[in-house]
């Protein structure tokens, strides 16, 4: 699998990453190699086998729908870039 | 006193011969010193560990104490310390100050462990050698031109240097022991969900598990004795009861069964590191146990489905960075989508950028089938194999690593060699199952680790092993010149 510049270019919006232009050569190159290493996968048949996610297959455990969590907001925000009142700041999104 | 355990400075602190605030002042000493050269620490917590250290006396001094309150650790930058920052190695948390504590953290902190400060790591953890930190690369303390291995480099750096009796590591596809191997200590990758992953910065979440790295087994013991158990905010989290690790370290190991998988001695492997291993073998099978040669059929197709898991889990995990809410935010965005792209694109490290891509790729439209749901099916053949091989045997002995610490630059033009070098680890983390390294001796004076993995829960055998294999060998107890 060969990725050209405009797969690149794709898939780093998917991900919401700017990158540089003259850079884009160098990752097509990288992003190439690591598919077809991970293309190896294709050399053996699954059919008929069942995929899992979770190692120990445990499903998700269940809890009452409780408050356990007291609201801390002016605390988690003292990360923040850019706060006003408790909201966050972001680039005006509509006209 | 730097040379001594875990069991042993609890010791010299339980009988007075030492206090909490002179062990600690001995430590942040050597930390200062020495960090300039190997750069194993991001942050040193000098103010916060003394204090911490007269508390832990005064605790002492009142009874009010467990045997492991005054014991200074180094924790991996990428467990949230509340009030100190966490930069996971990356240039995206170099700002973040970390508004609580991980669940280890907390754990540690409860049992009275002092922290001298929070130790360099790759970038999120990605990367095998330590190079893709934001704040440069450790080095190794066997040989300034080599790396530490990583993810966890830092970590391991300050342990066999013996800046920090013990350390915190986290363990991905191999984070813990392979630097560990390439550094000279002991370091347990715990099962699956057995230390919670609460406050532990995610990389890939089904794959993701803290642990201890230490200088002896025993030390991992007492470690996992604090570290281990069910967080009901870890929402896979193992609910099974815990055991205490140190019951079972002075059995007998006569009658243990070894599987030794074929694929794991084969052309990859350097001679040299062969022998260690072979011997390391010899040196178990005279403790009474016995070995047998045993197959995991599909080891070569751990890495290409592990390129595509731990990836695709990244690529999700780490888009929660968007400049918004905390953490790196690009000057000047022009709109939202500038923000977004500029600020993760200007705060990711080029690994960390690589993986992502490769996750949003193998995740997006018509891909799916073909790389992830491949590679879950590929886990469970991987699952099957390990799953089998313990109806025969106890455990599985090979080598942790294919080679003794790389040089500086050796691997960073090279991801997919890179990648390779992880072919005896990252099973063990589509399996689930624990795993630990332990020093097994040394080739043109760089250290050798060996592996021990187990069946699932089976930390204690692992660690009941490694304890008696560490009692009639000195390998662990070799410290890299100019740091005795």
């Amino acid at each position: 699998m060969s990725l050209d510049k405009s797969e690149v270019e794709k898939i780093a919006w998917l991900a919401r990453l700017a990158i540089d232009e003259q850079d884009i050569p160098d990752y097509s190159d990288e992003l190439s190699n690591i598919l077809e290493l991970v293309e190896r996968m294709n050399s053996v048949n699954t059919d008929g086998i069942s995929p899992i996610a979770h190692p120990l297959e445990l499903s998700a455990r269940l809890r009452t729908d409780e408050v356990t969590e007291t609201n801390q907001r002016d605390h988690f925000q003292k990360d923040a870039p850019l706060i006003d009142e408790g909201c966050y700041l972001v680039p005006k999104v509509i006209e | 006193m730097h040379q001594s355990t875990l069991a042993q400075l609890s010791a010299a602190l339980e009988s007075k011969q030492i206090s909490s605030e002179e062990l600690t002042r001995l430590y942040l000493d050597r930390c200062k010193k020495f960090n300039e050269s190997l750069n194993c620490f991001i942050t040193i917590n000098e103010d916060e560990a003394l204090e911490k250290a007269k508390q832990a006396d005064k605790q002492r001094a009142e009874n009010k104490h467990t045997s492991l309150t005054g014991i200074p650790v180094a924790q991996k930058d990428i467990f949230c310390t509340n009030g100190i920052k966490t930069s996971c190695g990356s240039k995206m948390l170099d700002n973040f100050i970390a508004p609580y504590d991980a669940t280890v953290i907390e754990k540690m902190n409860a049992a009275g462990f002092v922290t001298l400060g929070k130790t360099n790591m790759d970038e999120f953890a990605m990367g095998s050698t330590n190079e893709t930190s934001f704040y440069g690369p450790v080095k190794n303390p066997w040989d300034s031109e080599r790396v530490p291995g990583g993810s966890s480099g830092g970590s391991a750096s300050a342990v066999a240097a013996r800046l920090s009796p013990v350390a915190t590591g986290t363990d991905t596809g191999g984070s813990i022991r392979q630097p560990a191997s390439l550094c000279g200590i002991t370091g347990l990758k715990p099962t699956y969900g057995r230390v919670s992953r609460y406050g532990m910065i995610a990389f890939a979440s089904s794959l993701d598990q803290g642990g201890p790295m230490t200088q002896t087994a025993e030390d991992a013991a007492l470690m996992m004795n604090v570290i281990a158990g069910f967080d009901e905010r870890d929402s896979t989290s193992a609910e099974q009861p815990i055991d205490d690790y140190t019951e079972k370290l002075n059995d007998s190991i006569e009658g243990l069964k070894i599987g030794l998988p074929k694929e794991y001695f084969s052309e990859g492997l350097d001679s040299n590191i062969a022998k260690i291993i072979e011997d390391g073998i010899k040196e178990l099978e005279k403790l009474g146990a016995t070995c047998k040669e045993i197959e995991l059929p599909n080891t070569e197709l751990s890495i290409p489905a592990y390129y595509v898991v731990a990836p695709a889990e990244c690529s999700s995990n780490l888009s929660r960075f968007d400049g918004v809410r905390f953490g790196y935010r690009c000057d000047e965005p022009k709109d939202l989508s500038d923000l977004y792209t500029r600020s993760r694109g200007e705060g990711f490290g080029k690994e960390v950028k690589r993986r992502i891509m490769i996750g949003a790729y193998v995740l997006s439209a018509g891909y799916y089938d073909a790389y992830y749901l491949q590679a879950q099916k590929i886990r469970r053949l991987i699952r099957d194999d390990f799953q089998n091989s313990f109806k025969d045997v106890d455990v599985i002995a090979g080598p942790t690593a294919t080679g003794t610490a790389f040089k500086l630059n050796e691997m960073m033009d090279d991801p997919v060699s890179m990648y390779l070098s992880d072919i005896y680890t990252v099973s063990v983390n589509l399996a689930g199952l624990p795993a630990l390294s332990m020093p097994a001796g040394f080739v043109n004076k760089l250290p050798v680790g060996m592996q021990l993995i187990g069946n699932y829960f089976e930390e204690s055998k692992l660690l009941n092993i490694a304890h008696q294999f560490q009692q009639a060998t000195d390998h662990h107890q070799q410290i890299p010149e100019g740091f005795e």
